[in-house]
């Protein structure tokens, strides 16, 4: 490292983190303001805390968003892998690249066309919208990503090892849940935790097609704002970066570790 | 593994007109698209036979294996294992096993896991698939690696281990495409006479397929040549190299010299070729051509002999220049411009450290060969 904290470099990076984060920690110092006004400081106190949790409204609606995630991230991620294993595998049938292109389309679909569309589908179809209609449209929304980050994975999936299995005996769908699907999991994994933070921090689409009593929570934050934020509504977004930033963190550590193990084990075996 | 040369010396089914082939390749075509990467060949593989598939990439030979195993059906002909028509046999119900180029180890599974996988497909009861397992593991020497991932072993300890999951089913027949060509240069010589002893020992057919002619040779009883989706020739080793059927198979396999020519005389034995230029050598081997066709005369470089004075008894000689001397220590190679311009690469053993008849660069000389030493080639 021949680093040299040049005048030019620290301004760089302090106003590029500056502009990252200060909005964030902000709201998180102004969380734990004793005051009632957000913009004014007044002590520290953990009092939103406290009285958050009292927040029946905010309550159930996080409630609603934890169920929705779960729901369609694990349904996106069926049809998602699915997807991805016919675009990689068989690719010669007609009208692939139309298939394709319509699977990945959605990725850069402005979100208010998805949501209004849906909403079209909704009305016309006759389902009251609720908590079913929130999460089949977000598992619309995010089965795409979750074909791309599969799709990735099995491009470079060595077709042999499924030959191999074949060779030994193993039907071919014991193949797919003995060899192929434990060699993707990490990717498929990855898709899961995609789609559920997509489908959590949603709120255009949720806007469109959720009706009563299946209000997410970053629709009810955003209610809640535009009658004026309060401290409450920090301390719920606190809570909200804290536990995406855990998530984070713990997976980039176990990734990590995995690689240095990795690393470690094959020099060893090159040692003999 | 004492008895092993007789073994190999007296195997020889394909001479026995009573023997039952094992594996019949019968008019097999395989046709991608438009490209014919196998086209009508037939080939038969004898019982306990180590028998090489030997070309160069496109040839055709890992098709060839590939519909053996089930992974692709042929185009047209059929595929007999024993007796039994493999048409539309699944991979899964074959009776055979391959090794795989990259060796296709399972990355979620131990050593272990990975060689007892077709065994736990057949249902053999648990306490039998331990046991095979330790056999296995026993046989390729990996007994303490048992536990590990395949990503914790080198190159060779997983070819090693793709080999006993391979043999651990106890295959009618082993496929193995290019088992070595992932090892490198030692370990793969080593490895080549391992797999000979382990075909011995377990009494199985080998397919090989290679396009390493050396690797080939050393392995197998028998060879196939091909190009371009056909045969060329089968034959032993020692035939394919003294004894080649075309122009194709002598260039493929070890270094040649090649002379056009046409045939002036045919006795039953020999035959007495005129070459380009007017000069005549005297030829026992080869192909039966009629006096006046247009041949080619195939002779090995070893077979040829450079001196600076005409041999009183050879029946062949010519005469050029010495252009160009390589001296590799345990043999030196010669290339003479003959008179009519034609070039001939000779290499003499060097059995004695000083040669009694010393050449060099532009010197006159003679080469001769005796009558056995080529063969006549008319395609």
């Amino acid at each position: 490292m021949n680093a040299t904290w040049s005048r030019f470099n620290v301004t760089s990076i302090v106003l590029g983190f500056a502009f990252l984060y200060l909005p964030i920690v902000l709201l998180i110092v102004f969380s734990f303001n004793e005051s009632k006004l957000v913009t004014v400081w007044g002590g520290f106190s953990t009092k939103w805390y406290v009285s958050l949790f009292h927040n029946q409204g905010l309550m159930d609606a996080t409630w609603v968003t934890a169920r929705v995630g779960v729901i369609s991230a694990t349904v996106a991620t069926v049809l998602g892998t699915l997807a991805a294993l016919t675009l990689t595998r068989y690719t010669r049938f007609r009208g692939r690249v139309l298939f394709s292109g319509m699977v990945f389309a959605p990725l850069v679909m402005p979100e208010v066309i998805t949501g209004l569309s849906l909403l079209l589908l909704f009305v016309a179809v006759g389902l009251d919208r609720g908590f079913l209609t929130v999460t089949l449209a977000h598992i619309t929304l995010t089965m795409c990503f979750v074909a791309v980050v599969v799709q990735s994975r099995l491009v470079s999936f060595d077709r042999s090892l499924e030959e191999a299995a074949m060779d030994l005996g193993a039907t071919p769908a014991k193949t797919f849940f003995q060899i192929t699907l434990p060699v993707i999991m990490p990717a498929i994994v990855s898709g899961w935790m995609l789609a559920f933070t997509l489908s959590l921090d949603d709120l255009v689409i949720a806007s469109f097609t959720s009706g009563p009593g299946a209000t997410t929570l970053p629709m009810k934050i955003y209610s809640q704002v535009r009658l004026g934020v309060t401290p409450e509504i920090n301390a719920a977004c606190t809570i909200l970066i804290a536990v995406v930033a855990v998530g984070v963190i713990i997976a980039s550590i176990a990734n990590k570790r995995r690689e240095v193990q990795r690393q470690l084990d094959e020099r060893a075996a090159q040692r003999g | 593994m004492k008895s092993l040369g007789s073994i190999r010396r007296d195997f020889a089914p394909w001479n026995d007109p009573s023997a039952k082939p094992y594996i019949q390749f019968d008019n097999v075509t395989k046709k991608f698209g438009d490209f014919t990467a196998v086209n009508n060949l037939s080939l038969t593989i004898f019982e306990r036979e180590f028998f090489a598939l030997l070309g160069a990439s496109g040839c055709g030979k890992s098709t060839l294996l590939r519909m053996l195993a089930g992974f692709e059906e042929p185009s047209a002909g059929r595929i007999l294992l024993d007796g039994q028509d493999l048409r539309g046999i699944p991979p899964y119900r074959r009776p055979v096993n391959m090794m795989f180029q990259s060796y296709a180890l399972f990355p979620h599974m131990t050593v272990e896991n990975n060689i007892a996988f077709g065994l736990k497909q057949e249902g053999m009861p648990k306490a039998d698939i331990e046991k095979r397992v330790a056999e296995m593991l026993k046989l390729v020497k990996l007994e303490q690696f048992a536990k590990r991932k395949p990503h914790q072993l080198s190159g060779g300890q997983r070819q090693r281990v793709a080999l006993a999951r391979s043999v651990a089913k106890r295959p009618k027949v082993l496929l193995l495409d290019e088992p070595l060509g992932a090892l490198d240069k030692k370990l793969r010589e080593e490895t080549q006479f391992e797999l000979m002893d382990l075909q011995q020992e377990l009494g199985l057919t080998f397919v090989v397929v290679t396009h390493d002619q050396e690797e080939a040779m050393t392995m197998a009883d028998r060879i196939a040549i091909m190009d371009k989706g056909e045969v060329m020739q089968v034959a032993t080793p020692a035939e394919v190299y003294e004894a080649p059927t075309s122009r194709f198979v002598a260039h493929f396999v070890g270094n040649v010299n090649m002379f056009e020519g046409k045939v002036a005389e045919r006795t039953d034995k020999t035959t007495r070729i005129t070459g380009t230029t007017g000069a005549q050598i005297v030829v026992e081997n080869g192909a039966a051509a009629a006096t006046g066709a247009d041949i080619i005369f195939a002779i090995r470089p070893e077979k040829i002999r450079v001196s600076s004075k005409k041999p009183a008894d050879a029946l062949n000689a010519l005469e050029g220049e010495v252009y160009d001397i390589a001296y590799l220590g345990d043999m030196t190679v010669y290339h003479v411009r003959l008179d009519d311009g034609q070039l001939v690469r000779a290499s003499a053993l060097n059995a004695a450290r000083v040669s009694e008849d010393p050449l060099t660069w532009n010197d006159r000389a003679w080469v001769s060969f005796r009558p056995d030493a080529g063969v006549v080639l008319t395609r």
